[in-house]
Parts: structure tokens; C-alpha cells; sequence
């Protein structure tokens, strides 16, 4: 049974049609053969991280983020989005998590609705469907990558797009956020939205680069309210924790590499949080060899980047099945919010007034609990998981004792393991 | 203006700041009545770029093994280290934002580069009259694993009348307590326990907590502060409390707001519209540099001070429609310097409004750049980037720090 939902699109780009095909030659600057010839946009190379060191002070406005938004504001001047965002009011909904909430009546639009497959997270890449080979280059921001040498951070005001593999940040026309970007690894190469090591290294080597802890990378697959099948990251600046960041976790096991997996509690959403690694590398690749898992099964999941680029969230999901089985209830439906890694993250935007004004963490932990694995579901998971990374399931212990100790402001404390865990190899 | 000579000068301001905030709030004699307590402890002003230590006790410094002269202008982030953990410096970072208090254990770093625990507990003082938080004070209790070791050590079979059994903390999630070390030395009643392996595990713990006599130790250390702080503060007139007594002012900015605000090193000012005369209400170091005015000779002032003779008023008069209609502009203005040399300067000032969380109009932002030092190198960013990356950084900035829900 091909299991499908009708969804509105969020409009990303300027030039994001309905599905139709496009006529050749479209003399509207894009990033197709037609116009790519003789473009030109900033480049930024970062020098391949190997671990990122302490924060020595209050740091400064880095370069990265000076270009990030110093672009984005004037893409902001120039008219480009669909909407300001910055008019659009927000608010931290009371409560131990501190749910952000947000009033956007202009990011979905009164539009039919189109129908997205949600059975199959792998799906080829279709180039008669929108893509980011055509947007038009005025959204474009600057192409990013990381050098091969080890020499500081390079800027170049202008250079060609190159023919082979530029991988490019672009503005997201109906944002979330101030500053929200899109990241698309290898654009020309015409990737379809999966995960791969090289690409989710990349994402990680921003999140680095802009070394400010409010600047979180996203990511959504098919099924899991991903938008667009060409392979993309998004990310934004929203200076206060999101809740996730603020749930507790438990370590379940290191790996080889020393990267430290744990699963979230107290959190409406079942994950698995990654961090550590004796290198960048190494936790990208433990994530990556995690989320080709859940790609290879079947199952949608979303992914955060946080911590500047520190902790990654692996979070499956599995609304879209519920609601093309009929078995999300009318109410939280009606409310037409998707599910995707914001929102996950605990970063609610909504459409409706009432909904707004109504916000309560009990409403926001009811959607996420539906979004959510099981619990069977979720250890089935792991299972696959830790397969996969390479840890036989016997070396992974899985905890019972909680030890709680939280303070005066709610806050629940990162536990350390208990006697039965890996630790034994002394 | 090349930018090494930006920082100097900026570094001077600031030092020569931080002296005369903090004694003017409680006078000269403050820093003498605070190096008479025992304890260890610092105290930041979030007002400050950088939200740097502005005070640090001797019991601190003993602790660290830095000079004064060492601590002194850091941010408390300078003793944190690699194996820190994660999320205890992101509840730190979220009590400054939301301007309240927190204790947590945290790891940290002496000069030697050794690791130590403690129990971090930091609080908010407030100005008593306006509702600002004027300082943040931090307590830092030392936790001494190596104590817990023999406590656990002579509990078994020995004489534990001499305990203070409120100090032997359940479910410790320390691993010398949990396994592996602990057996170990329980065979060779090993006392007291190496230094060296004392301190090689301690890093690799995810958390210490805190035995409740700590936790007494710390309160009682921040009660103290506050009462010399408070005391002083009456001396001066310019009272302070550990409660905020009164809402903030309407044209009082967080210390967040702030504290967001000084991570941006280019020249700016944020300016109210919805007051009377459309007064600064920030002006960054960068800016204090350029003009060469003091921050107190600009908050609370027009713009209007920095034009003069032979400033086109036409120019004026099209900033003024720009924020009547709430837009955007650029215009190049002549600007009167208070600089030594009295110098003019032709400024390509960009102003724009910035909004907040509600959605409304909050701020017109203006940044200022020095036309003559537009810098052409290759590497840099465009000037014209440069200057709305302020304007981005300050929309960032503004918008989420009214979202605190206080």
C-alpha cells in the first residue's frame, strides 16, 4: 500500500512552482547550464577541524557569522523573503522546557495542498521536481567548504561557481527565523535528500565554524517532513536553549572512536544523542553510519546539530505514517503542524491565532509524544543501530537505575554509568 | 584607524571602566572590605564587553593559582576545559541570560593546567532603584573527591562516629565510588590516595555532587558577599539588592540583551523612537572609540550631538523621514569628533529598526563606519557586508532576548 499525505509545501525558494515541468532555457539566473556560466559568489573555506577547542571568553562575532548575516540582512533590504519574520511575534510558553512558540500566518500558503509519499525515505532524485539547481543565484549567500590544508580560514568576495561540486548556503524565503539559511552540499551534483558521511561532515564543520551555540543545523528526511528531494541542511540563530538541549540523557556506550551515545529522557520524543569522538570526523561518521540505518529500514528520522556542532540529535519519527493511517486525531491535525526537526527540537510554529494564544507545554508534549517511537519501537531501533556502528548488542547495557538530582530551576543533571557498563574494561 | 589600534584603545576604555563602575557603585574601599572574607569567589559585570571579572577574591586566586592581574578582565569561560561538562556550562550560560541564580558542580582548570570540581554557585544583584542586575557574584566551593575517598574508606569496619554522615552521598555517581578504584584501594587500604590518580579520574567523571555541607558553605559565602556588596552600596547611595525589587525600566536593556550586544566589536548605537527626542540607549565600545565620547556622555543624548557646523541638513532631514516611516537608509554625514584633535570625520552611517519579540518596532539601530578606513583587502568581507552584519547581529540579539519570560 503506498501510503501517502497531502501536505502544503513550505515555499523555501522564490522560484518553487507547483510540480510542473519546466520549459528549457529560463533566463532567470539559476544554477542550470543555462545561466550558470560566468556566476560568481563568495566563497568561505574553513580548515579542516580536527577538534574544536574551548571557549577561551565571551567570544566576538566570528567571521562566518558576520558573513551569514551581514548577506542574509541584505537579502532582507532587497525584499527577497516572503514575509519578515522578525514581525512575527514569539514566545517562550511557561513551563519546565520553555517551548518556544511562534505566530506565522505567512509561512504556509493558502494553496492546495500536494501529495508526499511517506513510505519510502529513499526516493531518487527527480530533476522535472523543484530543485536548488533553480533557485535564482540572488539567494545564493556563498559557497562553503573545507580545505585540504591546514591553513586559517580564507574569504574570497568573488569567485566562480565552480563546474565541479560547489556546495553553496542559500536563504530560506519563508523563515523560521532571522538568519535561516539552507545549506546544500554539492548542489550541481544533484543529490537526493540522504545522508551521506561527506555531506554530514560538512554540516558538522559549519555548526564548528560558526562557534556559537544558538546556531543549530537541521535536518529532515522523506517521510520525516523533509520538503524537498535534493539533499539539504537548514539552519538559524535563536539565542536561548532549545528544550531538547535542556533534556537529560543517559549514556548507553562509547564507541571505538570515543563517541559517547545516549538516549534522551524526560523528553516527549525518544533520540539518541551522539557527542565526543577524538575527532570531528569521527562523531560525523558515527552519526552518518546511524542515519544510512535508518535510511536503509525504512524508518524517517530528523537530525540537530547543536552545541556548535558538539552534540547531534538522531531523532526517528513517525507521524506521517500515523497520519496517512488515519490515526492522528482530528484536533492536533488541525493544527497543521509539521512535525520536522524544529519542531522536534521543541521550536513550534503556528498558523492559527488560537493555537498561538492558546500554546501550553502540555499541547506541545502531547504532538511530540504522538511523533515519537514507542518505546518497543525505539529499542528495535537502537538494536539496528548499534549493529550498524559496529557494537554488538552485548556491550551495550541498557540502564535502569535513574539517579535524579535536580535543582531549584528544574533542571535534570547528566548522569554518569552504573557498575554494569562498558567501563568493565579496565 | 588601523584595527590593532581599535583594540588597544578599546581594551584601555574598558579597564578604565571597570575601576570606576564598580567604585562608584560601592566606593574605594569595597575591593579592601571584600579581601577581608575567606571565601572564594568572583564578581562579573554583565554591562562590560565580555562580561569580564571585575573582582576576584584572594581565596579565589589560591584556588586557581593566577595572579590578579591574570583574572581580572576574563570571562569566567577562561577557567573551563576541555572535559567540562557540556551541559553545566549551557545552565550556567541560561541563568545569566534569564538573570537568575544557579548552583551546579562544574569542572574546571587551575594555571597549572590540573583539573579540580567544585560547586559553582552564582547569583544576580540588582539595582535596588532601577531593577537592573548591576553585577553577577559566584561562589566556588571546592569538592574534594580525595575526602569522599577516605570517608568511604573508613566507613567499612571503622569507627564513623567522627562522620558527618550527611557528607556520604548516595547514589554517587563518581566512578572511584561505583567500581573498579574503589575495590581497589578497599584491598590495599591505601590512605590517603595519590594525588596524580586522584586527579587522572576526576576528569573523565561526568559529575560530582556536592555533599549538603558544601552546599551550606556556598550559600553562607554568597550571603556574605552580598551583605559587604549591599553595605557598601548604601555608602554610595546607589543601592543594591539579591531581589529584584522593582520591574526593569522601560529603557533599561537586559543584562543579556547586553551582554549578546557586546559580542559585536564594529561602532553602533541602538536608540529608543518610542521616547521623547529618540535617545541612545547602547553605544558600543567601537563606537566610544570612534567618536572619542564617553559612555555616559552619550546615553540618554540625540544622535544629534555628533553633527555640526558644516553637516548638510538635507541629509539630516532624510534620516529623519527614513524613521518616520520606519525604513532603512544609507547616507554619508559629516560627523564632529571628541577625539584629541577634535577631528572631522565623514561617516557612512546605516540605520535601520529593529524589532522585537513582539513582533513591534523596538530600536533603530545605526552603524557607523569611518569612511576613510573602508577596508579594500581581498580577504575581508565587503564593508557594505561588514555593516549589515551589525544590523543582523543586533535583530538576532534584540528579538530573542525579550522572549525571557521573567
Amino acid at each position: 500500500m503506498l501510503l501517502k499525505i497531502k501536505r502544503v509545501p513550505t515555499v523555501v525558494s522564490n522560484y518553487q512552482k507547483d510540480e510542473t515541468v519546466e520549459e528549457g532555457g529560463c533566463g532567470r539566473n539559476c544554477l542550470s547550464k543555462c545561466c550558470i556560466d560566468g556566476a560568481t559568489l563568495p566563497l568561505y573555506t574553513c580548515k579542516n577541524l580536527n577538534k574544536s577547542i574551548g571557549e577561551k571568553s565571551e567570544a566576538p562575532v566570528k567571521f562566518l557569522e558576520s558573513l551569514v548575516l551581514g548577506e542574509w540582512e541584505d537579502r532582507f533590504q532587497r525584499g527577497l523573503f516572503r514575509y519578515d519574520v522578525t514581525a512575527c511575534e514569539t514566545k517562550v510558553i511557561p513551563g519546565k522546557y520553555g517551548f518556544i512558540a511562534q505566530l506565522n500566518e505567512g509561512r504556509h500558503l493558502k494553496k492546495r495542498p500536494s501529495e508526499f509519499r511517506v513510505d519510502k525515505v529513499l526516493q531518487p532524485f527527480d530533476g522535472n521536481k523543484f530543485n536548488f539547481t533553480k533557485v535564482g543565484q540572488e539567494e545564493l549567500l556563498f559557497q562553503f567548504e573545507a580545505s585540504s590544508d591546514d591553513s586559517r580560514i580564507q574569504s574570497f568576495p568573488c569567485i566562480p561557481l565552480e563546474a565541479d561540486s560547489p556546495s553553496v548556503v542559500a536563504i530560506n524565503v519563508s523563515p523560521i527565523e532571522y538568519g535561516h539559511v539552507l545549506l546544500i552540499p554539492r548542489v550541481l551534483d544533484c543529490l537526493p535528500q540522504r545522508i551521506d558521511h561527506k555531506s554530514l561532515l560538512l554540516a558538522l564543520q559549519m555548526a564548528t565554524e560558526a562557534a556559537n551555540p544558538y546556531f543549530r543545523l537541521g535536518y529532515n528526511s522523506l517521510g520525516a517532513f523533509a520538503t524537498i528531494n535534493h539533499l539539504h541542511f537548514q539552519a538559524y540563530y535563536l539565542t536561548m536553549q532549545f528544550p531538547i538541549e535542556k533534556a537529560s540523557s543517559l549514556k548507553i556506550t562509547s564507541t571505538n572512536d570515543g563517541v559517547k551515545i545516549s538516549k534522551l529522557l524526560n523528553y516527549p520524543v525518544r533520540g539518541l544523542l551522539f557527542e565526543g569522538g577524538n575527532s570531528i570526523k569521527d562523531l560525523s561518521d558515527t552519526v552518518s553510519d546511524a542515519s544510512v540505518c535508518l535510511q536503509n529500514n525504512n524508518i524517517p528520522f530528523n537530525i540537530l546539530i547543536s552545541d556548535s556542532g558538539r552534540q547531534i540529535f538522531l531523532l526517528p519519527q513517525c507521524y506521517a505514517e500515523k497520519q496517512a493511517l488515519g490515526e492522528i486525531c482530528s484536533k492536533l491535525l488541525d493544527t497543521q503542524v509539521n512535525p520536522a526537526v524544529w519542531e522536534m527540537s521543541g521550536h513550534m510554529v503556528l498558523k492559527r491565532k488560537e493555537d498561538y494564544e492558546e500554546a501550553s507545554e502540555e499541547k506541545a508534549w502531547r504532538l511530540l509524544a504522538e511523533v515519537s517511537l514507542s518505546e518497543e519501537r525505539f529499542k528495535e531501533v537502537n538494536t539496528m543501530i548499534f549493529e550498524a556502528i559496529g557494537l554488538s548488542s552485548h556491550e551495550v547495557a541498557e540502564e535502569e537505575e535513574e539517579e535524579q538530582s535536580s535543582m531549584n530551576n528544574g533542571f535534570i543533571r547528566v548522569h554518569c554509568p552504573s557498575v554494569k557498563d562498558e567501563e568493565a574494561c579496565i | 584607524m588601523s584595527l590593532a589600534e581599535e583594540s588597544s584603545d578599546s581594551v584601555f576604555t574598558e579597564k578604565e571602566e571597570e575601576e570606576e563602575s564598580f567604585n562608584r557603585r560601592y566606593t574605594l574601599w569595597i575591593k579592601e572590605a571584600l579581601d577581608e572574607l575567606p571565601h572564594n569567589f568572583t564578581i562579573t559585570d554583565p554591562f562590560l564587553s565580555g562580561h569580564p571579572i571585575v573582582f576576584a577574591s584572594l581565596g579565589f586566586l589560591k584556588m586557581t593559582g593566577y595572579s590578579r592581574a591574570e583574572v581580572i578582565g576574563r570571562n569566567g569561560k577562561f577557567f573551563q576545559g576541555p572535559k567540562t561538562n557540556r551541559r553545566s556550562i549551557m545552565e550556567i550560560r541560561e541563568a545569566i541570560r534569564e538573570e537568575r541564580s544557579v548552583q551546579v558542580s562544574l569542572l574546571n582548570y587551575r594555571k597549572s593546567g590540573s583539573p579540580f570540581w567544585m560547586l559553582f554557585h552564582m547569583i544576580p544583584v540588582f539595582g535596588r532603584d532601577d531593577g537592573k542586575v548591576i553585577n553577577f557574584v559566584a561562589v566556588q566551593v571546592p569538592i574534594s573527591g580525595r575526602d569522599h575517598h577516605h570517608r568511604k574508606l573508613t566507613s567499612v569496619g571503622d569507627d564513623v562516629s567522627s562522620l558527618d554522615h550527611s557528607e556520604l552521598v548516595f547514589g554517587s555517581c563518581r566512578r572511584e565510588v561505583c567500581f573498579g578504584n574503589f575495590v581497589q584501594h578497599q584491598d590495599h587500604r591505601a590512605l590517603p590516595v595519590e594525588c596524580d590518580d586522584d586527579e587522572q579520574g576526576l576528569e573523565d567523571w561526568e559529575y560530582c555532587e556536592a555533599s549538603e555541607s558544601e552546599k551550606l558553605r556556598a550559600a553562607e559565602a554568597i550571603n556574605n558577599v552580598l551583605s559587604v556588596l549591599t553595605r557598601y552600596s548604601e555608602l554610595s547611595g546607589r543601592l543594591v539588592c539579591g531581589k529584584r525589587c522593582c520591574l526593569r525600566g522601560v529603557d533599561c536593556l537586559s543584562s543579556s540583551l547586553v551582554i549578546s550586544l557586546g559580542r559585536i566589536k564594529q561602532s553602533f548605537v541602538l536608540t529608543n523612537p518610542c521616547i521623547p527626542d529618540m535617545p541612545i540607549i547602547y553605544a558600543s565600545d567601537a563606537f566610544l572609540t570612534l567618536t572619542g565620547y564617553k559612555r555616559h556622555e552619550v546615553l540618554g543624548q540625540n544622535c544629534r550631538f555628533l553633527s555640526g557646523v558644516d553637516t548638510d541638513s538635507s541629509v539630516l532631514y532624510e534620516m529623519k523621514e527614513c524613521i518616520l516611516k520606519g525604513q532603512s537608509c544609507t547616507v554619508q554625514i559629516l560627523n564632529y569628533s571628541n577625539r584629541k584633535d577634535k577631528s572631522t570625520f565623514w561617516n557612512l552611517l546605516h540605520i535601520s529598526p529593529v524589532r522585537n519579540a513582539s513582533g513591534k518596532t523596538a530600536y533603530f539601530v545605526g552603524v557607523q563606519v569611518e569612511a576613510s578606513c573602508r577596508n579594500t583587502e581581498s580577504k575581508e568581507l565587503r564593508p557594505e557586508t561588514k555593516q549589515l552584519s551589525v544590523v543582523g547581529a543586533v535583530r538576532v540579539a534584540v528579538r530573542s532576548s525579550f522572549m525571557v519570560t521573567c
